[in-house]
């Protein structure tokens, strides 16, 4: 049984279950935001295909299965084909360096932050590839607004991450995770004496992640119907079922690095876990980030069905005159406030 | 400057009583009838396609045949016809047909009615692939009610 | 903020290309279509194109005797049929100069302006469905409903409404009618409490609505636009007000006005109007008098020779019915003057160098309902 310990095995099982995982979130998120939007309007949401409606995303995914794939003839062979892989590879690959748990972490690389960000940023260029791709004037369009789009809240994204670092001292996220050990006063969320706006930084990040993973309020690329349907246009069936997994896929790992960094990953909040439980705990931690992640979830779906859609500009200068000013403030404020105070 | 600078904190405040607004109805109840498993019941003036009404006291139709309803129809969906029967004052109809493809529910005919002959009825559920269904033979008993659940 | 454009540089530059709106849309509207000239994301010039659900009422009205034209009335407009119906009778009551009981015009003012609401609520759950706000549209679905459920006890229908006859109305009100719309108006107080919070007051809406699609009282005039349009540029015209007709001198309600010209002015006020019939069917609930629903009407109706107006205040602005009579069962000739035509022809104007996203937040804030403009 030892050889279940071995490297190349527990290689194997991270493969697996990373891509596991992403494959059902990306199904049942579906179905969550579908049965979610249906509460929110007062309506049950999808509850006719077998078992009160969970079956819904099997139906879904044989249905877009069956369908032809399509490539147009005047669109670039090669790119068009690999743009949906380049979309979702970054996000499954980030995924590696979450800590889910204790040990519960594929690869623990002591730059795990700086590998997120470096990766999340090959999708601006995977959704350009695949606008630019289509030679579809609606498609480029919409691609060169996602560009402009993603690069305007990268920056705030990236100053209220420095923040944070120098609050944390590492990269590392487990280490980031084992900082916020004990009470959930320890949390980064809480910790308002190494920077009193902590929770403005973490609202700023996730709005952030909202714009980054193209959701309402911010999604005109793909919902501005006006253009048909944006980047995707040309893609059908499972070219268009890769963009909506890897769409999941990074909201998922958007979220997952908020309850990383914000509150405290796997650790409890209550008081850490009794070595005595050994494999229980490791459980009963994973448990509690699987509640924290799915609680931000909600919040990303709630949002989504509350408001209406800004306009492209609207959505600019929030980025350029408002979060950028203040994340900028809140770093100063943070490196001021460390240095003068003793740790 | 002072009033800008205050309107971000301020949008941000609308934008969390909005999600207070989405999340109280979260916790709801639906308001779906998950029709056809649930039904409503029609209320009482409900229009329905025109039926032709029974005398309880003799059992025959009251309708006398005297087409007034044929010619108030707007859209002239109505053909009625009669004949005097043995030892009756009146005439008895005979034939009436609606086309219900052309009705469009005003009530005109049930207005123009003198001797109180036809009603809305309650049927709603008409579905159907083949347009001929839809010249009711408003004397065969039972009507198109067959076809609800 | 509002982002304009200089329309001679770029119109000299040519690079231009038309871009189809076509009669088909995700929302909203009808079958209304608009070729606009685009600059990039800027409007130059936009076309529309109308004809797509012309059902030739008016050649109806000559063909028909008045009374076979009632059910017509519901359809030409069918968000707010009842005005329509109200507009026809009324003309053809003033020419033949018929008496409706007192009862009957109260039922008149309540049924009609619970159908301005719910027409109301169907423009502001499609326009910011437009807007890509999804959920609002179920709420004011949902209290559409209760409207629905209230009118179809009354008349039997739920949409197409064929219930004003010549003299007054086809039934009196149902029993329990005056109790459920008591209830209605109790529990939809707070409802609009909740739209103001979820929607009106939100940033972002504001923001995209605010200074967007400036209509000025000289382009209205110019284009013969009137409901919330002109109220929502500081035009308090109102014809409930302006030509009272049916009972509504006897009833005290405000016409909301806002001055500033842009989308967020005319949302303002239909928001406000909804909240003013409220009102109004409070008082007319309270000033019901009993009696007859009907009034004496000859067996065979026909107009005197020469023509009648009557207009009304429908949910989208002035609508006006003409009869020209010759004597004869039919109208000799039967004029619609239609609310959204004229509230259309502004849009061209209107949006010269606007960008594409706020140039159908202004369409869909005029309210336009196409079948109301093909008739």
């Amino acid at each position: 049984m030892s050889f279940l310990l071995t490297e190349p095995f527990r290689l194997l099982l991270s493969i697996l279950c990373i891509v596991a995982f992403v494959g059902g979130n990306a199904a049942y998120l579906v179905l969550a935001e579908r049965k979610g939007a249906g509460r929110f309007q007062n309506r049950p949401g999808p509850n006719e295909a077998g078992f009160g409606g969970w079956l819904q995303p099997i139906a879904d995914v044989g249905k877009l299965i069956s369908k032809q794939l399509m490539v147009p003839p005047e669109a670039d062979q090669l790119l068009f084909r690999l743009a949906p892989l380049v979309v979702l590879t970054p996000a499954m690959m980030c995924l590696a360096v979450i800590p889910f748990g204790d040990t519960v972490v594929a690869r623990n690389i002591n730059v795990g932050l700086l590998m997120v960000f470096s990766f999340g940023s090959i999708n601006v260029m995977a959704i350009l590839l695949s606008g630019w791709a289509s030679r579809n004037k609606f498609a480029i369009m919409s691609a060169a607004r996602v560009v402009s789009q993603n690069v305007a809240y990268e920056i705030p994204m990236l100053l209220v991450v420095i923040t944070l670092l120098m609050a944390t001292g590492t990269m590392d996220l487990s280490e980031i995770v084992r900082q916020q050990a004990g009470g959930f006063w320890h949390w980064n969320f809480c910790r308002v004496w190494i920077n009193p706006l902590m929770p403005v930084t973490f609202v700023i990040f996730f709005i952030c992640m909202l714009a980054e993973t193209n959701r309402a309020p911010f999604d005109m690329a793909e919902a501005e119907s006006e253009l048909v349907a944006g980047a995707f246009t040309e893609y059908g069936s499972m070219g268009f079922g890769v963009f909506f997994m890897a769409e999941y896929a990074n909201i998922v790992l958007g979220c997952s690095l908020a309850t990383v960094l914000f509150f405290g990953g796997w650790q409890t909040g209550l008081g850490a876990v009794p070595a005595a439980w050994g494999g229980w705990g490791v459980l009963v931690g994973l448990g509690f980030f699987m509640a924290k992640l799915y609680a931000l979830i909600f919040t990303v779906i709630w949002v989504r069905w509350t408001f209406p859609r800004t306009q492209f500009y609207i959505l600019l200068n929030l980025s350029w005159k408002i979060l950028i000013p203040v994340s900028l403030f809140t770093l100063l404020l943070s490196s001021a406030m460390i240095k003068l105070l003793p740790r | 400057m002072k009033a800008s600078l205050l309107a971000v904190p301020r949008g941000f405040l609308s934008l969390l009583t909005g999600m207070r607004v989405t999340l109280t109805q979260f916790f709801k109840p639906t308001v779906t009838v998950q029709y056809p498993w649930q039904t409503l019941k029609m209320p009482a003036r409900f229009r329905g396609h025109i039926e032709l009404i029974v005398d309880p006291e003799n059992g025959r139709y009251r309708c006398i045949a005297c087409k007034l309803c044929e010619r108030a129809c707007p859209s002239a969906c109505i053909v009625v016809d009669g004949a005097k029967l043995e030892g009756e004052k009146k005439k008895s109809v005979t034939h009436y047909e609606l086309d219900f493809t052309k009705c469009s529910l005003c009530g005109e005919c049930i207005e123009a009615c003198p001797s109180d002959a036809i009603r809305f009825s309650k049927a709603y559920n008409l579905a159907s692939t083949n347009r001929n269904e839809y010249d009711y033979d408003l004397m065969k008993t039972p009507g198109p009610e067959e076809k609800r659940p | 903020m509002s982002a304009s454009f200089d329309i001679a540089a770029s119109a000299k530059s040519g690079e231009t290309f038309v871009l189809n709106l076509g009669p088909q849309h995700p929302a909203a509207h009808g079958v209304l279509r608009v070729k606009m000239t685009m600059d990039g994301e800027y409007v130059m010039r936009s076309e529309p194109v109308i004809g797509y659900i012309h059902r030739m009422h008016e050649k109806m009205g000559e063909n028909r005797s008045l009374a076979k034209f009632l059910p017509n009335t519901g359809r030409i407009d069918y968000l707010s049929a009842l005005h329509y119906n109200h507009a026809f009778v009324g003309a053809v009551e003033r020419a033949a100069r018929i008496e409706v009981p007192p009862r009957a015009e109260f039922i008149r003012v309540i049924t009609s302006e619970l159908n301005r609401i719910s027409s109301h609520l169907v423009w502001w759950g499609a326009f910011l469905l437009d807007l890509g706000g999804f959920t609002p549209l179920l709420y004011a679905f949902d209290d559409r409903e209760k409207i629905l459920d209230l009118l179809e006890g009354v008349t039997g229908s739920r949409l197409t409404y064929c219930y004003f006859r010549f003299g007054g109305v086809r039934d009196d009100l149902d029993e329990g009618f005056v109790e459920r719309t008591r209830a209605f108006i109790a529990q939809m107080r707070p409802r609009l409490k909740m739209y103001r919070q979820l929607v009106t007051d939100n940033i972002i809406l504001r923001k995209r609505l605010e200074n967007i699609g400036p209509i000025s009282p000289e382009l209205c005039r110019r284009y013969g636009a009137t409901g919330p349009v002109i109220r929502g540029s500081g035009v308090p015209y109102d014809v409930r007000k302006i030509e009272p007709y049916s009972v509504y001198s006897q009833l005290d309600f405000e016409v909301p006005v806002y001055p500033e010209g842009d989308c967020m002015g005319r949302y303002r006020v239909r928001m406000d109007e909804i909240a003013q019939s409220l009102r109004i069917i409070e008082q007319a609930l309270d000033k019901l008098p009993d009696g007859p629903t009907l009034g004496k009407v000859p067996r065979v109706l026909k107009l005197p020779v020469g023509d009648v107006c009557y207009a009304v205040e429908a949910a989208r602005g002035r609508l006006m019915v003409r009869i020209v009579s010759d004597g004869k069962e039919a109208a000799y000739r039967l004029k619609l003057r239609t609310p959204s035509f004229s509230n259309m022809s502004l849009f061209e104007e209107a949006s010269r160098g606007m960008l594409l996203a706020d140039a159908l937040a202004l369409m869909g804030s005029l309210d336009l309902v196409i079948p109301d403009i093909d008739r």
